[in-house]
């Protein structure tokens, strides 16, 4: 106990000092002492008493970031879009399409429990019976019969849940593969994480098939988001990131 | 008056160029719809959804230095799809802003692929990849400039290809801005002929391009309030799009979903223009900073302050947003073309950045044809008569689309396709 408490309290000096020292380096490197005015400065375009949407973002640690943000594409671009890429190119497409029904019901279960948190009838009672008639008569959810039934799919996490609650963003961050979050949804991760591993513990599965399962499932989710890093042609791409993914997240928590 | 407007009615049905508007289906009226929303599902030219297309990057400049942000797009991204024997060769070049696997480029790569071209996909030279890897200068915007780095584009990627692809042809084709390049890339090879283009199509491209890019930044002020409102109609948009979206069995914010949300909030003219506005403000902005740290002009970014990997340029972010294509025209292109010709005025500037500037080429060079919409919103009203005027029947005008809006309409798709097979 006293060792996981001494390593949990080396973690978090770590990554104080991470973010400390990413927070420092978001400056220019300037040469002279006195700035050499450009065309157009800030101080004579931008007007004091406007606001403007990328202020509303709360980023204290955008140094650290940004470098994890070129982490994930060094990381997306060397292995996992490559192994990405072979999947799909050696997977028949109704496989495919199988595979990912199979890890969306497996979803489902942290949909159900934070329906119930978030005290929502209609959407625990369809993730229910989604959830039942795809795992039964959808053989273990390859098939989506439920919304072939008119049964709407869902999409809840704990992120949601508290932000259901009136819990604010908090700031920005950018997490290692997993890419855009902040710090409400970031600490969601971990209640779903636990439930999750509850119920495949309940399968009985030996821990080499769990870490193929956990595989799968990253490399099913990355082969259905199209996004591309540094491929949005803007130099501002890391702003508007930050602005559609904190935008999608308030529209989900509202839904 | 009446028989004037009936003059000149039948003048304009009767006149070669007009496509006899009562057999154009294409449905919507409204200009800024046609723009904003393209072409119904229904409407659209079947196309093959699979295609062998294949992404490539290649390095133009060996010895070029990239600024540390932009490190990523060293090499010049563009894709080829081929066919497996000898074919004609399609060079698609993107609109201002595009990128060379932009939605517009994809479908015509399929509609050209369909009819047995082979297809070789670039952006725009206003494209932030293009101006980093591929433009000489790394300041966009000069017809016979961008002329000169597309035409070494195609130069180095068909080197690359020539030894195991046959090509019986070269064709050229762009839309928007993209077109006004594909004219003076087919004026360009008058001289170079590495190509000897057979034909060139320009789809709805600007005639002055400083009358568009006028035009484009008015439009900004669509914005209920101005652009320093621009937060609060965004939150308005989002109010919208949240309020069709809560009431949707979808939890993906793709194409489809906004597609529908689109007809569900059924925006009006003002507004749409304020949409064409911004998003033409954004490929303004991402254009003029990305030439900005190339050269160090000093446009937004102060010339002694070098930006590195986790730099945060969020403060010129906001600046360049405020600032439009014609800023950048009067403040930093002018200027810039000025050092290498001093005595250039800013309106023969103006004048050499049109189709005008090369009217009498155009007029006689029988491989270039034109499609176009009588109501393009990026036209000066009248402009559309250049192409009439110049082309004669070499120019298809189409009664409605707006800005491209038509370009996947079944009748547009054929015509694309003919004026290349005939």
């Amino acid at each position: 106990m006293k060792t996981a408490h001494k390593q949990l309290s080396q973690h978090i000096l770590l990554l104080t000092a991470v973010l400390a020292l990413g927070a420092c380096s978001t400056a220019p490197v300037q040469q002279g002492d006195t700035v050499i005015e450009p065309s157009f400065s800030a101080d004579r375009v931008l007007d004091e008493d406007v606001t403007y949407l990328s202020d509303e973002i709360s980023d204290p640690w955008e140094g650290f970031n940004r470098s994890m943000y070129r982490f994930n594409y060094r990381f997306d671009k060397y292995l996992f879009l490559p192994v990405v890429n072979g999947y799909k190119t050696i997977t028949p497409g109704f496989l495919e399409k199988g595979i990912h029904n199979f890890f969306l019901n497996l979803g489902d279960i942290n949909t159900f429990f934070n329906s119930i948190l978030q005290w929502n009838g209609t959407k625990t009672v369809e993730t229910t019976g989604r959830f039942l008639v795809n795992s039964t008569v959808g053989l273990f959810g390859f098939f989506d019969v439920a919304s072939r039934m008119d049964v709407p799919r869902h999409q809840e996490d704990f992120g949601q849940t508290l932000g259901y609650w009136g819990v604010g963003d908090g700031p920005y961050l950018v997490l290692p593969v997993l890419g855009p979050s902040n710090v409400r949804d970031g600490v969601g991760l971990v209640p779903d994480w636990l439930v999750y591993s509850a119920f495949i513990d309940e399968l009985g599965m030996k821990d080499g098939e769990e870490v193929a399962l956990t595989l799968m499932q990253s490399i099913d989710k990355r082969a259905n988001v199209a996004f591309r890093y540094y491929e949005t042609g803007t130099p501002f791409e890391y702003d508007w990131v930050k602005l559609l993914y904190t935008t999608k997240r308030k529209m989900d928590i509202e839904k | 008056m009446l028989r004037i407007a009936a003059f000149l009615l039948a003048a304009i049905w009767l006149s070669p160029g007009w496509a006899s508007a009562d057999a154009y289906d294409y449905p919507i009226t409204n200009k800024y719809l046609a723009t904003v929303a393209g072409t119904p599902p229904a409407f659209r030219a079947e196309l093959p959804k699979k295609i062998p297309l294949k992404d490539r990057s290649i390095t133009i400049f060996e010895d070029r230095e990239v600024p540390e942000p932009f490190f990523f797009d060293a090499k010049l991204r563009y894709f080829q799809v081929l066919q497996k024997g000898p074919a004609p060769l399609v060079f698609l070049i993107a609109g201002t802003g595009a990128a060379y696997n932009g939605a517009k480029n994809v479908d015509m790569a399929r509609a050209y692929y369909q009819a047995g071209f082979h297809v070789i996909s670039i952006s725009s030279p206003t494209y932030m990849n293009f101006i980093v890897a591929a433009s000489r200068s790394g300041v966009p915007g000069h017809t016979v400039e961008d002329a000169e780095d597309i035409y070494r584009v195609m130069e180095r990627i068909w080197a690359k290809l020539k030894d195991k692809t046959e090509v019986t042809d070269f064709y050229v084709t762009g839309y928007s801005l993209g077109g006004l390049n594909a004219a003076f890339v087919t004026w360009l090879d008058e001289t170079k002929q590495v190509f000897n283009f057979r034909k060139a199509l320009l789809i709805n491209p600007p005639v002055r391009l400083y009358s568009s890019i006028s035009l484009l930044d008015r439009m900004l002020e669509n914005i209920p309030g101005g652009i320093d409102n621009f937060p609060q109609f965004y939150d308005r948009l989002v109010k919208e799009l949240t309020r069709v979206y809560k009431n949707s069995d979808t939890v993906d914010i793709g194409e489809e979903f906004l597609y529908k949300a689109f007809h569900a909030v059924n925006p009006d003219s003002e507004e749409l223009a304020a949409l064409i506005g911004v998003s033409f403000r954004i490929s303004s902005a991402n254009m003029t900073y990305t030439t900005d740290l190339m050269t160090d002009f000093g446009y937004i970014k102060p010339k002694n302050i070098t930006m590195t990997k986790n730099s945060s340029p969020s403060v010129y972010n906001k600046v360049a947003h405020r600032l439009g294509f014609t800023d950048y025209f009067h403040v930093y292109f002018y200027p810039y073309q000025k050092t290498k010709n001093p005595s250039l005025t800013r309106s023969e500037l103006i004048n050499a950045m049109s189709l005008s500037s090369i009217e009498d080429y155009l007029r006689s060079a029988e491989k270039i044809e034109v499609m176009h919409n009588a109501d393009d919103i990026i036209l000066e009203p009248g402009e559309i008569d250049f192409f009439p005027r110049v082309f004669g029947d070499r120019a298809k005008i189409y009664p409605r689309g707006g800005h491209l809006g038509n370009m996947e309409f079944r009748d547009n798709v054929t015509h694309m396709i003919n004026v290349f097979s005939k």
